[in-house]
Formats: C-alpha cells, structure tokens, sequence
C-alpha cells in the first residue's frame, strides 16, 4: 500500500493544542489519545479486577473461611465480575485498539464524530465512578453477582442501584463507539479501499459494532426496569406480583450473550494480523473469515438461551438453543482452521506477539469445545453453575479475549508508542502467564465435573487438592502479570525508538511514522487495484 | 459526500405525516375502549408500526435515502423480530 511522508510534523503524543498537560488528554478528540485514554482507565481497572480474583483464590485454598466471610466473598465475586466484564472485555480491544487503528487502518485522519468519541471515554469513566461508589458508600457491596439475575437483584439490601445505573451508563458509552466506528467504516475509508480489501481487524470492529448498537440497549432497558423494580415494585420480574424472573433471564442473555461476541470478534480480528504478519503469508481464506465474523455476529443474537437451560425454560426453546449454540461453534473453527492454515509452509517469525497468538488459538480451542460440553442440554444439567462453568468461561474470556489484548498491545506497542520493548523479558512474562492460566483454570475443569459449585467459599474436603493447585495457578499468573505490565511500562519511555515498521506488516498503519502523526496522513492514501492488506510476496 | 444529493422535503407533507402520526395515535387509544381480547394487543401494535413506518420513511428520510440504508433498517427490524418469536418459543410452550 502508499506509503506517507509526514515526519516533520508533531507525533500525537507530543502534540500540544488548546490543552496542555492532562487536560490536553482528557478533551482530546484525537481518536488515538482516546484509544491510550481507555487503555490506562481499563489497565487501573484490571489490575483492581485481578487483586480481587487473587483475593478469592486465597480464600479457596483451604476449606472453611480462609480470609474472608461468605458475605464477603458473594461481594468480591460481584465486584470482579463487574469490572472485569463491563470495564474491561466488553469494552476491550474495540475501545483501545479499534480507537487507535481503525481510522489509520482506513486511511482516515479521524473517526466519523471525534466529539461523541471523546464523549464515550466520559461515559465510561462516569460508569465507572459509580460502580465504585456502590462499592464503597451505602448499605454494602454489591452480592448479586455480575448478572444481578432477579429476584434477588430487587431484594437484596446493599447499595445496588449505583451499580446499576453504573453499568447502564456504560451501556452508552459501548453504544457509541459502535455507531460511531459503523459510520466511520462505511463513510472514511479512503479510495480504492474496497469492501473486499479491508483488513480483518476492521472486518470484526464492524460485525462487533452492529453489536454493541443492537444488543446493548436490551440490557440498559432491563436494568432499569429491574431499578424500578427496586424502588417502585413494578412487578415485571417479582412472581409475588404476577412477573416472571425467568423474563429477566432472557432480556439479560439477549444482550449478555451477543457481549461474548463483543468481547472475542475483536480478538480474533487482532489474531488475523498478527499470524499473517509473523508468517510473511497472505491469510487463508479472506473471505471465509469475513463470512464467518459476519455469521459469529448474527448467530450469537440468536443463541443467549443457553445460559438457562436449569431455569424453568420450555423444552422446545431448550432444543432450539443447544441446536443453534452448536451451530455457532462452526464459524469459529472456520477462523482456527484459516489461521493454522495461513501458518502452514509460511516464514514463520517467532516474536512476543506470536508467542501470545498461538497461545490464543490453544486456549480459545479448549474454551470453544468445552462450550460445546455445555452446549449439551443433558451435560448442561450435569454441570450447570459448576467451577466448570467458571473455567470455561475464563478460557473463552480470559483467555480469549485477554491473550489477544495481550498479542494486540505487543503487536501494536512499536506503532503506540515509538519505542519497542525487551524482548526477552517480554517472553518470559508470557510464558510464566501462560504456565499459570493453565495452572489456574484447568483444575477448575475437573473440581466441576465432579460436582464443585461455583460462587461458594467453602467446599468439601475432597475438592481440596484441586483448589491447592488452582490457587497456586493464580500466584504464577500474577507473576507474569506483573512482569508484563512493568516491561511495557519502562520500555513505553524508556526502550530503544521502534521502526516504522518493525515487523514488516502490510496493513496502512505500518506506513505511517511510530508513533504517528496527530492526523495520521499528509495526505489520504490510494489504495491501488493491486494493494492489498496481506500481499506478502 | 458533497456530491449527494439533497432532497428539500416541503413543510406540506411534514404537517400531513404529522396529522396522520396524530390520527394514528388516538387510534391506538380508541382501540382500547373496544372488546377485542387478544386483538386488542395486536390492533395496537399494528397502529404503533404504521407510524413507526412513517417516521423512518419521512421524518428521518429513508424515502430519500440510498437502498444499503434502507436494507440495514429492515436487517435491525428482522433481528428484533427475530427475538421476539424466539423468545415466544419458551413462552408459548413453556
């Protein structure tokens, strides 16, 4: 693709405008501040998130009450659970990396609406401020657990509301940026830049949009409704006045499950970067992966039933929802197929983000096939609410989700911030984190399929060994972790100054100065009949 | 963009959707005087969707818009039909 050549202006990190200093942040609308906005805010908040899931592992290492009470424990499970799915994997890698690259993916200078752009990341941190008010002022933290599923949600007496309309408002924030990276797409690419020559990363930036803009508002819908249920006893959900919980199941699942699509299409768009890139090979099959991101998409509208197979549904909606749940599994082994496909007989060049990519397609693997065990109406039943459960979900979204982010930001971190990273260290902090997720999760597998239920802080004396294991699992996680974060952290101001383009990647963003310039382009670039995003010769 | 065309709506055809938009309205009230049972529900929906039709049809252009526009609104719709019928398959059977 053309190349661009604007190295004589200020790059967006030094850029001083009407602002200076962190008002010159928080009120920018440079689509790539925003992206670095959001990636600071989500970092505080995952490291909150991870102290508390720490907190919890120490409390399961032993039987009985280690260092917390059962009431405690329902609140830190809550908490985690808040966090970490509203503030940091739903909003993910669009908020960080879909800000920072889609408009430079596209030969755009900005997003459609910078303003509204901004007006998002205020939102956000508007959400997040009250969530964390209910956390610290009122009647108690939060215990329902991140779903607040009804009727406890109305009858519990902590301090609920703020949580609430805490995650109502970041609701909005999500809605936003959806509409405004649709828009964006449809109307800033640059010329020549057809459908059919997009890079895959903005191919599932675009099926993730029309998510976040038609699922959320289901959610905002029913937490308010579940609000006035709380303060006016409106009766839509409570069976004592004629409602119906299990409604409050679907409307929740209606958005909640399309929000898993939210948080992995993203992922497995930064996954087809990557591979294509560390293999110096065209991707294989182009237009499979945009069919299946686009069949992911729509058929996980359809599928949210799953998540209440013990909750008193129909059997007919039963059968409807494990038929379609397995239908969904295909696109999503149609990606894993076209990637190690797109490996095979490539140059593979073995570097940090690969290491976190392949990892990506391990774990995802064994997340997808366990989804499948639950997937099963019989097998449901056997393992519903189960560590199970726990474990599968933490190998589609954490280790899904999180190992992509983790690829994204090593794969990306040259174009960020100018400067490249140790490369060593950042090996070991991957392999350190990756030893302790499967140390971590795995037991977790087996503790339910021999019968654990989740969300207790106590278990039987049987259950011991696996737990031992498990908890230990999540001290070397965190070694990792920790090793990770400080690498970035130093080498963001501190590693050698990156080239343009460090991995010899095809897309536009490798052909603009690291870190790039405020508009991205001197001038919009062409995209040739012969360009394309994964031309390798 | 500066090349689209731009369509100037008179304030005639405004005032007639917004009498129908009206008319539609007290329908939709009237309606709930009349016995009807189970279609009392359904004559109301059938109201709200007439002028659901007109708003995104005139006020909010689709007549003028380009086709693509036109085909992601009715994808929205069919998604959120979509729902309700697959939602309905607990409810009715249940």
């Amino acid at each position: 693709m053309n190349s661009t050549s604007v190295a004589n202006e200020a790059n967006y990190l030094k850029y001083k405008g009407k602002y200076k200093g962190l008002l010159g942040w928080i009120f920018s609308t440079d689509h790539k501040r925003i992206g670095l906005l959001y990636l600071y805010s989500m970092a505080i908040m995952f490291s909150v998130g991870v102290l508390l899931g720490l907190a919890m592992k120490l409390e399961l290492l032993a039987p009985g009450k280690t260092i917390m009470e059962a009431q405690t424990y329902n609140a830190t499970f809550t908490v985690h659970g808040v966090i970490m799915i509203f503030m940091v994997v739903v909003p993910g890698l669009p908020a960080v990396f879909g800000n920072f690259l889609l408009p430079i993916m596209i030969g755009a200078k900005d997003v459609a609406f910078p303003k509204l752009n901004l007006l998002s990341w205020w939102f956000y941190v508007a959400g997040v401020f009250l969530v964390l008010s209910a956390i610290l002022f009122g009647s108690g933290t939060p215990d329902t657990g991140w779903t607040f599923y009804a009727p406890y949600s109305f009858k519990s007496g902590t301090n609920l509301l703020p949580a609430i309309f805490g995650a109502f408002i970041l609701g909005f924030s999500s809605i936003l940026t959806g509409l405004n990276f649709l828009v964006t797409i449809h109307r800033l690419r640059c010329p020549g830049l057809k459908w059919t020559k997009l890079p895959l990363f903005v191919w599932t930036l675009y099926g993730t949009a029309w998510i976040q803009l038609l699922a959320t508002p289901v959610v905002g819908i029913t937490l308010v409704l579940v609000a006035l249920e709380r303060i006016f006893g409106v009766g839509v959900f409570d069976p004592a006045l004629g409602g119906d919980p299990i409604l409050y199941q679907h409307l929740f699942w209606i958005y909640s499950h399309p929000a898993v699509y939210i948080m992995i299409l993203p992922a497995m768009g930064a996954i087809s970067e990557i591979i294509p890139t560390f293999s110096q090979k065209h991707i294989f099959g182009y237009k499979a992966i945009i069919a299946s991101t686009m069949a992911i998409a729509f058929v996980g509208y359809l599928v949210w039933g799953h998540h209440m197979f013990t909750a008193g549904m129909s059997g007919t909606a039963q059968y409807y929802f494990s038929l379609l749940t397995f239908l969904v599994a295909i696109p999503s082994a149609i990606k894993v197929f076209n990637w190690i496909s797109t490996m095979y007989k490539g140059s593979i060049n073995i570097q940090t983000p690969f290491y976190w990519a392949v990892s990506f397609i391990f774990v995802f693997m064994i997340g997808g096939l366990s989804g499948l065990v639950l997937g099963a109406l019989a097998a449901n039943i056997y393992v519903h609410d189960t560590a199970f459960v726990v474990a599968h979900f933490h190998y589609i979204v954490f280790g899904g989700t999180g190992f992509a982010f983790f690829a994204a930001i090593h794969y990306w971190f040259p174009k960020i911030f100018g400067r490249m990273y140790d490369k060593t260290w950042a090996n070991t902090g991957w392999l350190i984190f990756f030893i302790g997720f499967v140390t971590l999760y795995s037991p977790m597998f087996y503790l339910g399929m021999m019968g654990m239920p989740r969300r207790y802080y106590d278990y039987l004396q049987e259950f011991h060994g696996g737990n031992i294991l498990s908890t230990i699992g999540s001290w070397i996680l965190v070694t990792g972790f920790v090793i990770i974060i400080v690498n970035l952290v130093r080498s963001a101001s501190k590693g050698p100054k990156a080239e343009m383009n460090p991995w010899h990647g095809k897309t536009l963003e490798w052909t603009v100065p690291s870190p790039p310039p405020l508009e991205n382009f001197d001038e919009i670039p062409v995209i040739e009949e012969n360009d394309g995003p994964y031309n390798y010769k | 963009m500066e090349n689209e065309k731009h369509h100037i709506v008179p304030y005639r055809l405004y005032i007639f959707v917004l009498i129908a938009l009206l008319a539609l309205t007290f329908l939709s009230i009237a309606i709930t005087g009349i016995e009807l049972g189970s279609l009392t529900v359904a004559g109301a929906l059938a109201f709200a969707s007439v002028k659901t039709f007109l708003v995104l049809r005139y006020f909010m252009h689709l007549k003028y818009d380009k086709p693509y526009i036109v085909a992601m609104v009715i994808f929205v719709f069919a998604i959120f039909v979509v729902t309700i019928v697959v939602t309905f398959l607990d409810y009715l059977y249940r």
